[in-house]
């Protein structure tokens, strides 16, 4: 990557760079290397999907998405902007704009407030408008995601998971946000349900002209409800590319052995194709192997993997990859 | 097939089949509560074979984990009633003595579930755990015992056993704790495996590991496998038959393939539609509308008509779980005339294509 601001496209709603997120063990003698040198834009208007396992660092890019987290290297751009340049006062009604929701609705509700006081506490934390325009901002937003309005009197124990994670949508949607960091928000609910709340989120980008960054394990709802996703594992991104491409064409080993593990819902006939079985499990972000970090479970791993980090390098148009390998004609199973 | 004379009866029969492992009949549960007694499941009706391997999939609440739970007699201490019965190997476990259930738990059916540190103790070495269970159901040596657990551990795909047989529970990764329990739960050579969710706290990659683990022990030792899951795909991955509940009750019964590619229940067919996998992308997808009743305040007849499309008058009435032929079961009425969905219906878009041909 070159200068910072220099290569900036101007769709870009965020722009990450060479971001780096890095904690202290409990004990004080090592650091975990969550993120590890990530780089990406998120196009205004899109779904951006990151996909990982557990330890991927999925979810602290998220949270230093919206600056829950401080990134300890590189920078996070918002509209080519570093709100953390920005005056106190500036940055915080800054950050309205950009919004986070979680996988839990129940850690997100306060058990002892009414459904129609959780939605109107942060227009009333943002001082927006008069009493009555806050009431009505967030009768509003309660009807856009489908409830209705005796919901507002309820308790959140009297709600179903569907349900509560709408009020926590509703929530999210009182200040008028641009962009939504979506972690997991599906991964809770039932699958008779999931469907309703990923409508949801795709009627509500449609009339408010939201962008969405959808962080999930969950490679079915990753794939239906993005435009591009990102493949992340130990702290980095391996491939990046429009949603067909990569999970029809994945380029890197690892997604290929993602999406061969995801169990299928087929009759047996139409389930012929063999597995990649990866050995073992994710190494520890303590201590990542050097060079290429899947090398350690990657069937066509060589003696450069260990000595050489691969390159990020856009392979084809928009479809970005770290390996060495990837360009060989006879390296895809496929 | 349907026209099925006397000589055929044994392969459609209803009746207790004298060649299953474990015959399930009428099984109910209740429990008391501070609002009265509430059923949780009721007139749960299915067979397992020995060396099947047997999904039973549902949304949360619909009774499939206290199903399981009930067949080794595990249950809470507000129980207020066990209704049916559980014919295991011609004991029936609904009534059997304490003492005979404590010679076949564990020994002739073993259970794991969905989170292996909390039925590890971490006071204990692994080898210790898993000998245990050997000694207390055989009184073997304990050299024997630490032998047989080597061996184990090994056929579940722990690495250099030698060396993890003395490591404690926290020293190990999820997906190694969760072949842990299998090794434990499988030391005495049970007939039967009871798995509730044993993959749902494993990333996708660790899944597909046990998954196959299990298919492979069940496969060489003959040990049938009652999967219980949420996950339709981890059923078609790894069993052959898939009995689908709904709130409280048995809906469907029928092979896995025959489910997948023409559910008879509008439940599954609508289950199998809501799945992002078979839908195209970036479309609206297809869900079911409403939401399960509650256990207290169960609808007569149908228990899916609120939300089901298909209902009409006559659903109302009481619901029996009906033989459709080919070794089915629904509990529908309409089953004949519908003509439901199933996975192979959206084969030609894009997604599925892209499923079918993965690398």
């Amino acid at each position: 990557m070159s200068a910072p601001a220099a290569d900036i496209a101007n769709d870009a709603i965020v722009s990450v760079r060479d971001l780096q997120v890095q904690f202290q063990t409990s004990d004080r003698r090592a650091t975990v290397k969550a993120v590890d040198g990530v780089n990406f834009d998120v196009r205004r208007g899109e779904t951006f999907g990151i996909i990982g396992e557990s330890g991927s660092g999925k979810t602290t890019i998220g949270r230093a998405l919206v600056f829950l987290l401080k990134p300890s290297a590189g920078a996070i751009l918002h509209n080519g902007v570093d709100p953390q340049a920005m005056p106190r006062k500036q940055f915080q009604s800054h950050r309205r704009d950009y919004q986070i929701i979680f996988q839990d609705p129940n850690a997100a509700l306060n058990p002892r407030m009414t459904i129609l006081s959780s939605v109107l506490e942060p227009l009333e934390l943002a001082h927006a408008g008069t009493g009555a325009e806050r009431l009505t901002r967030a009768r509003e937003a309660l009807d856009r995601v489908g409830l209705p309005q005796d919901v507002g009197a309820r308790y959140p124990h009297q709600l179903s998971g569907g349900q509560k994670q709408r009020v926590v949508i509703a929530r999210a949607l009182t200040l008028r946000p641009k962009l939504i960091v979506c972690d997991e928000v599906v991964a809770a609910l039932d699958m008779s349900i999931r469907g309703d709340v990923l409508n949801l989120f795709a009627e509500l980008q449609r009339d408010l002209g939201l962008t969405y960054v959808f962080i999930t394990h969950d490679l079915a709802v990753v794939s239906h409800i993005s435009e591009r996703i990102a493949v992340m594992y130990l702290g980095r991104f391996v491939e990046l590319g429009p949603t067909e491409q990569v999970s029809e064409k994945p380029l890197h080993p690892y997604t290929q052995a993602l999406l061969s593990a995801e169990p299928r819902p087929l009759p047996s006939t139409m389930r012929g194709a063999a597995r990649i079985m990866l050995q073992g499990e994710i190494p520890s972000p303590i201590d990542p192997p050097s060079g290429c970090r899947f090398r350690t479970r990657c069937q066509y791993a060589q003696d450069l993997c260990a000595e050489k980090t691969p390159d990020w390098r856009e392979l084809m148009p928009d479809h970005w990859v770290a390996c060495h390998f990837a360009d060989r004609p006879n390296f895809s199973p496929n | 097939m349907a026209a099925a004379g006397p000589a055929q009866r044994g392969a459609e029969a209803v009746a207790v089949s004298p060649q299953a492992l474990m015959s399930v009949r009428g099984l109910g549960i209740r429990f008391k509560t501070s609002q009265g007694v509430w059923q949780a499941t009721r007139k749960i009706d299915f067979d397992i074979a020995p060396g099947e391997r047997v999904g039973i999939v549902g949304e949360s609440g619909c009774g499939k984990t206290i199903t399981g739970l009930s067949i080794l007699r595990l249950l809470p201490n507000n129980l207020s009633g066990l209704d049916g019965s559980i014919l295991f190997d011609g004991i029936d476990l609904a009534t059997c003595s304490g003492r005979a259930m404590r010679a076949i738990r564990g020994r002739r059916i073993a259970m794991i579930f969905q989170e292996p540190m909390s039925a590890l103790d971490p006071v204990f070495t692994v080898g210790h755990q898993i000998a245990e269970t050997l000694r207390v159901h055989t009184g073997v040596s304990k050299e024997e015992a630490r032998a047989r657990t080597l061996e184990m551990l090994r056929r579940v795909g722990i690495a250099s056993p030698e060396r993890r047989i003395d490591d404690y529970p926290h020293q190990l990764s999820g997906g190694m704790r969760q072949r842990v329990m299998i090794a434990a739960s499988l030391i005495c050579g049970p007939q039967l495996l009871i798995a509730d969710e044993p993959t749902t706290a494993l990333d996708v990659t660790v899944q597909a590991q046990i998954l196959e683990l299990l298919r492979d022990l069940s496969e060489t030792s003959g040990t049938a496998l009652m999967l219980i899951t949420h996950d339709l795909g981890v059923v078609a991955e790894t069993c052959t038959r898939m009995i689908t509940m709904y709130a409280g009750e048995v809906i469907e019964d029928a092979s896995v393939d025959a489910a997948l590619v023409r559910p008879l229940h509008p439940y599954t067919s609508g289950l199998l539609r809501s799945l992002p996998h078979l839908s195209p992308r970036h479309g609206k997808l297809p869900s079911i509308p409403g939401r399960v009743p509650s256990i207290a305040d169960m609808p007569n007849g149908c228990r899916f008509k609120a939300r089901c499309p298909h209902a009409v008058k006559g659903c109302e009435a009481e619901q029996e779980l009906r033989d459709a032929g080919g070794g089915r079961k629904v509990r529908c009425w309409r089953f004949a005339e519908l003509d439901l969905p199933g996975a192979l219906q959206h084969a030609a878009t894009a997604p599925i294509a892209a499923m079918v041909a993965r690398p």
